[in-house]
């Protein structure tokens, strides 16, 4: 797997320091090296925009981006949540951290279940033609969405729901049965086709085993999707920007009108702050739950 | 069929009656019907919609679709002769090519020096992992920030006494695309390194040992033993990167804005201005239908290829 064999420490003949084991010493020095120097570039950033949060603007204007906080104060936090102009109202960033709320929450739970329940009909009841439906449903994971966003724009226009919390839930659970499809049909080809038959002999019907059979047996896949779906929802910006107004724009939308407006003083502190509000849900789901987050991603990464 | 019977002769009441007819059916094609809404909702909002827009794109529609219009392909040649999406088209290419240089080079770097049997090893793999968990937009303001001349990392270096350095990607026209390969890259690297972790960690442990007995360097083992046996991890990354250069939009918009001037701009955000903000409809729609193009370009040959290699 490794150059493991010359690192592991060997008897010393003659002195501690062999040339060799100079050598292999030398390796591990330069190897940890360069692993110090990724982990700077990956967490530098995380660590400015942390440290800058909590600092004065007079101190951010003198300079010192690396360096912890002389006085560490809160204020550009409560400034970020409550108080920052988003273009003409302001009220800080809570009602749209609210409106992202109520936009993923209901998105999520209702794209995970019609991808479960999808992905069980295809691989535990197939039918003639169900390879092709699957590979219709799955092919909406490439499309790239700028190709529906006018149609989808008239249409929600049509139904009422342009601009409003509910328009933009009924489009992410749309476009999110494409992956969550994919994700539990790939899964539950796992689960023993015995156990369906037997239930089935059982009489039991098609809900009952999806309920008590199926369901119980795949907590993990669920743990897969639910993050999955609410990690690509959170930082969506293509939908948002497109069919939200300012009353129900999400997060991502109202970050990127607080930073790149031209009007007033930049205030960076209250911007960094309002950065890792924004990107702290998602950042606490890795945190915990990094296994899953990782094969969300992999799964998910064919995505749009 | 002896109630079908039974009611065509008018001794059954027709409750009873459809009752079983229609439990039968549902049993029978239960899964069908459970995949129905889905199927339909997938038919009109993808299918239909990508129809929709294809033929907005034949018409000279502006603030609304409109199929009166009928202009045939000239929205295309007007496309191709737009110096905007020129800059655009050439971008996603350039980005793309650096983008993917950069990542998959540096992604497997990564990966093979996190699997050499190191300490804290899940610390420096979640280091690398966690910008996966921010959004695009977060991405680009980070590094807007850093690359800023008057804020970033050139005030650091100039307070380091390094008072010649310059980093102006985001102010020059030539070098802004290098601000979004590095920004994306801190963003998609995770991804790239933790498939290469996982493809090194398939590779059998003999093949190290047999290395080992015969005294061939680790480089060498790499280069022309590991490096080649990781060929499908290499085939799944450059896909899954050049779907997500394609899409590239949030990122722009945060980061750069297409700035200065158009230099930065993509097709995605070419397309959404010219959909929202400068009622150009048709025009949008052929730069959209041209997107989706570019994406069947890269996925019908992978999909050709992982076919024939199962089949």
């Amino acid at each position: 797997m490794s150059t493991s064999t010359d690192a592991m420490p060997r008897p010393a003949r003659s002195g501690w320091l062999t040339p060799r084991r100079a050598k292999a010493i030398l390796k591990r020095v330069v190897l940890y090296l360069l692993l110090a120097i990724v982990a700077f570039f990956f967490a530098g950033p995380l660590y400015i925009l942390l440290s800058t949060s909590f600092k004065t603007m007079p101190e951010i204007q003198a300079g010192g981006l690396m360096f912890l906080p002389h006085e560490p104060t809160a204020q550009a936090w409560v400034t970020a949540w409550g108080e920052a102009c988003i273009g003409i109202t302001c009220g800080g960033l809570k009602g749209y951290f609210g409106n992202s709320m109520m936009m993923a929450v209901p998105a999520v739970l209702i794209s995970v279940m019609i991808g479960a329940i999808n992905g069980y009909a295809l691989a535990k009841w197939p039918f003639p033609g169900a390879r092709f439906v699957f590979a219709a449903l799955v092919a909406g994971n490439f499309v790239p969405f700028q190709v529906v966003l006018a149609p989808v724009s008239v249409t929600l226009r049509t139904l009422g729901l342009f601009g409003s919390v509910e328009g933009l839930i009924l489009i992410h659970v749309i476009y999110g049965i494409p992956i969550t499809t994919m994700l539990f049909r790939n899964f539950f080809l796992s689960v023993p086709n015995d156990l369906i038959k037997a239930a089935r002999i059982d009489g039991a019907g098609f809900f009952w085993i999806f309920f008590r059979i199926v369901l119980p047996l795949s907590p993990s896949v669920i743990v897969v999707a639910l993050i999955l779906q609410f990690t690509g929802i959170w930082n969506d910006f293509l939908f948002a920007v497109s069919f939200s107004n300012p009353s129900s724009a999400p997060m991502t939308v109202a970050l990127n009108n607080l930073v790149n407006s031209n009007f007033g003083v930049k205030e960076y502190n209250v911007h960094m702050a309002a950065t890792v509000i924004a990107a702290a849900p998602t950042l606490i789901l890795y945190i915990l739950l990094g296994r899953y987050f990782l094969r969300g991603m992999t799964a998910g990464a064919v995505k749009g | 069929m002896t109630c079908r019977r039974r009611l065509a002769a008018g001794t059954l009441p027709i409750r009873e009656a459809k009752a079983p007819i229609k439990r039968r059916f549902l049993q029978r094609h239960v899964s069908q019907v459970a995949l129905s809404p889905s199927l339909a909702l997938i038919a009109i909002f993808l299918y239909g919609f990508i129809a929709y827009t294809a033929a907005v794109s034949t018409t000279n529609s502006k603030a609304f679709p409109r199929f009166d219009t009928f202009v045939g392909l000239e929205q295309y040649w007007r496309l191709f002769h737009t110096p905007r999406w020129h800059v655009a088209f050439t971008n996603m290419f350039l980005f793309g090519g650096l983008f993917l240089l950069v990542t998959i080079s540096l992604g497997l770097l990564i990966a093979i020096l996190i699997d050499q049997r190191i300490r804290a090893e899940s610390f420096f793999r979640s280091i690398v992992m966690y910008p996966m968990a921010m959004s695009f937009v977060v991405t680009g303001i980070i590094w807007q920030w850093l690359l800023n001349p008057t804020l970033g990392i050139e005030v650091m270096m100039h307070q380091l006494g390094f008072e010649s350095f310059r980093l102006d990607w985001l102010t020059n026209p030539d070098t802004v695309i290098w601000a979004l390969v590095v920004a994306a890259f801190w963003q998609g690297c995770g991804l790239v390194m933790a498939l290469f972790l996982a493809g090194l960690r398939g590779i059998d442990e003999d093949i190290w040992k047999a290395a080992a007995v015969d005294g061939i360097p680790a480089w060498r083992v790499y280069v022309f033993i590991v490096i080649p046996m990781l060929a499908p991890v290499f085939l799944t990354v450059v896909v899954l990167l050049s779907l997500s250069i394609v899409r590239a939009f949030d990122l722009v918009v945060a980061l750069t804005n297409g700035g200065p001037g158009v230099s930065s701009d993509l097709p995605s955000v070419f397309m959404f201005d010219m959909a929202f903000r400068r009622t150009n409809l048709g025009l949008s729609a052929a730069s959209a239908v041209v997107m989706l193009g570019t994406v069947l370009a890269i996925l019908i040959p992978y999909l050709y290829v992982e076919t024939r290699e199962r089949a």
